[in-house]
């Protein structure tokens, strides 16, 4: 506030300096509040039910069931393995796709940006709908496949695994691609042509400079997809038919079939925790990373 | 033009018919649904061997679908009138945060986005049910908006990093009220921004499943909860019909994103 304007009177100068205050630094509050309320409260509601029992009295007994029941085990395990399929998916679909996509002119760049966000404008559910579509016993594929005579009988593509991790990727695919893409798009390109100039193959340019300098948007990609996938609950509800069973569907069952409040609670706790521990972790690990460069 | 001259001209053709074929991937497949909406069999075959325009009418002459319909339509409304005047709010406001601040506050803004919304639904059902709100509209909008706030404030972000700070302070030093300011100075050069995070608010509500199915109940039930029930418990053909309406719903939002984007240009 440098250039303040001449004030009529102190009145309004003091009103002009509220208004700039409120609305230049304390503006950020409300978002604050909103996301404290709705998001964090929410959040310290669970670990508090998490720490009581069905009488209402201090107890760790959900977290004892957590670690003696075997059923639990699983559902952490096949949730770790859906998400880690879903990334090496993204991981293998979508690097040499950006490394496509970051080299082309802005103007087929624009396009294809629009093609690869418009799965974001449309819902979950449709997308879930349509590859029910594709997969089914008498769907797309199957109808295809039977038809050319490839196959005899119907295969088991929808409801398991692998409908699931398809559909998840499908659905993460564009979130990995936009941090990745966008980092590969400002790799200084004469750092390539120097490589090439000193002899370096296209493949030895690639993964020895193109893709170390790309590597901050590769991993912040798929720790937002592992991240995300943790949380997963319309997609394997729907294309898992029940067969894969994840963290959130229990958390959910246990929830409106049994109201075991503190059960749920506690799933959800912990899964929490899984997620802030692999941010905390990509964050150490970026943190190195920079660290690295600086050095050099 | 970084490609060495030894690879055969038909391997340059290959990374442009992958990326062809992964944008088929990526913008195909919702597009089946549309010829399914058409079907006129019961169950789901594709292709269908009968085609009629029953769904779109079991869709619009259910009292069940279109009260969701509204109720999602009317949430979606109430999420952008309030997550966009307080993500811009935020966005604007970190401008003129240190460094420090700014990412603490940026980082709460982000936790929507990071905490696995089946938490954020069963706690925010725990808190609303301890103040007797379960069920209601009200409910169900502020937690959307609390979900819908990380996505406007980084669009936001993004218009206000191209915002010349220049216009403000010369506005100001001619005697603009802050009020002018926002109203005549920030607000129209970021235009193309309100769109974009207003359009995406609004999609956020309107896909959003898991906190909709604990927070809203019964007459607030939401268009895709009633969808969710539908496609687990059985594949009712009825959200096909929806599924069309809500992806034309889609096409014109994104039509209309870029075109805002395009008159700013």
């Amino acid at each position: 506030m440098v250039s303040l304007p001449a004030p009529d009177s102190r009145a309004p100068l003091a009103l002009h300096r509220l208004t700039g205050f409120v609305l230049g630094r304390i503006g950020v509050m409300p978002a604050l509040l909103t996301v404290g309320v709705f998001v964090l409260l929410p959040c310290l509601w669970l670990v508090w039910l998490s720490v009581l029992d069905r009488s209402g009295a201090l107890s760790g007994e959900n977290y004892a069931r957590l670690i003696e029941q075997a059923s639990y085990r699983r559902i952490f395990l096949i949730t770790f393995r859906v998400s880690f399929e879903t990334v090496l998916c993204c991981l293998v679909l979508g690097i040499p796709f950006a490394s496509y996509v970051a080299k082309l002119p802005p103007r087929a760049f624009g396009l294809v940006m629009a093609a690869v966000l418009f799965p974001l404008w449309t819902s979950l559910l449709v997308r879930a709908y349509a590859w029910l579509v594709i997969l089914q016993r008498n769907g797309l594929l199957n109808t295809w496949l039977q038809d050319w005579g490839l196959i005899d009988a119907p295969l088991p593509l929808a409801f398991n695994e692998f409908a699931t991790v398809l559909g998840m990727t499908h659905i993460m695919l564009p979130i990995f691609l936009l941090p990745t893409i966008s980092a590969m798009r400002s790799v200084d390109g004469n750092l390539l042509k120097a490589s090439e100039s000193m002899g370096a193959s296209g493949l030895r340019t690639y993964l020895s400079v193109f893709l170390p300098l790309s590597l901050s948007g590769i991993l912040a990609g798929t720790i937002l997809v592992f991240v995300m996938s943790l949380g997963f609950y319309v997609t394997p509800a729907i294309l898992g038919g029940g067969n894969v069973q994840v963290i959130s569907m229990r958390i959910a069952r246990s929830l409106s079939t049994y109201s075991n409040f503190g059960a749920s609670s506690a799933i959800g706790v912990v899964l929490l925790i899984c997620v802030f521990a692999v941010l905390g972790l990509s964050l150490l690990l970026r943190r190195r990373l920079s660290g690295g460069k600086e050095t050099k | 033009m970084t490609r060495s001259g030894l690879v055969p001209r038909l391997l340059r053709g290959l990374p442009a018919l992958y990326a062809v074929l992964l944008l088929v991937f990526l913008v195909a497949p919702s597009f089946l649904v549309v010829p399914m909406s058409f079907s006129g069999n019961d169950f789901l075959e594709f292709p269908p061997s009968s085609w009629s325009l029953r769904w779109y009418r079991e869709f619009w002459s259910s009292p069940t679908w279109r009260s969701a319909a509204v109720t999602s339509g009317l949430v979606g409304l109430l999420t952008v009138a309030l997550s966009l005047p307080l993500g811009t709010l935020a966005a604007s406001a970190m401008r003129r945060m240190t460094a420090r601040w700014r990412a603490l506050a940026g980082g709460v803004l982000m936790l929507p986005a990071v905490v696995p919304s089946i938490l954020v639904a069963i706690g925010l059902f725990f808190v609303l049910s301890s103040v007797k709100m379960v069920g209601s509209l009200t409910g169900l909008v502020l937690g959307h908006t609390a979900l819908a706030l990380p996505i406007v404030f980084v669009v936001m972000s993004a218009g206000f990093a191209e915002f010349d700070d220049q216009l403000e302070r010369a506005a100001e030093s001619l005697g603009a009220t802050r009020w002018r300011i926002w109203i005549d100075v920030i607000l129209p050069n970021l235009r193309g921004s309100l769109v974009a995070a207003g359009l995406l608010a609004f999609v956020t509500s309107l896909d959003e499943v898991v906190v909709a199915m604990f927070v809203s109940g019964g007459q607030n039930a939401t268009l895709p909860k009633v969808m969710f029930a539908a496609l687990r418990d059985k594949i009712d053909p009825t959200v096909a019909a929806i599924s069309s309406q809500l992806l034309l719903f889609a096409v014109i939002a994104m039509l209309a994103m870029l075109l805002s984007r395009r008159k700013k240009s």
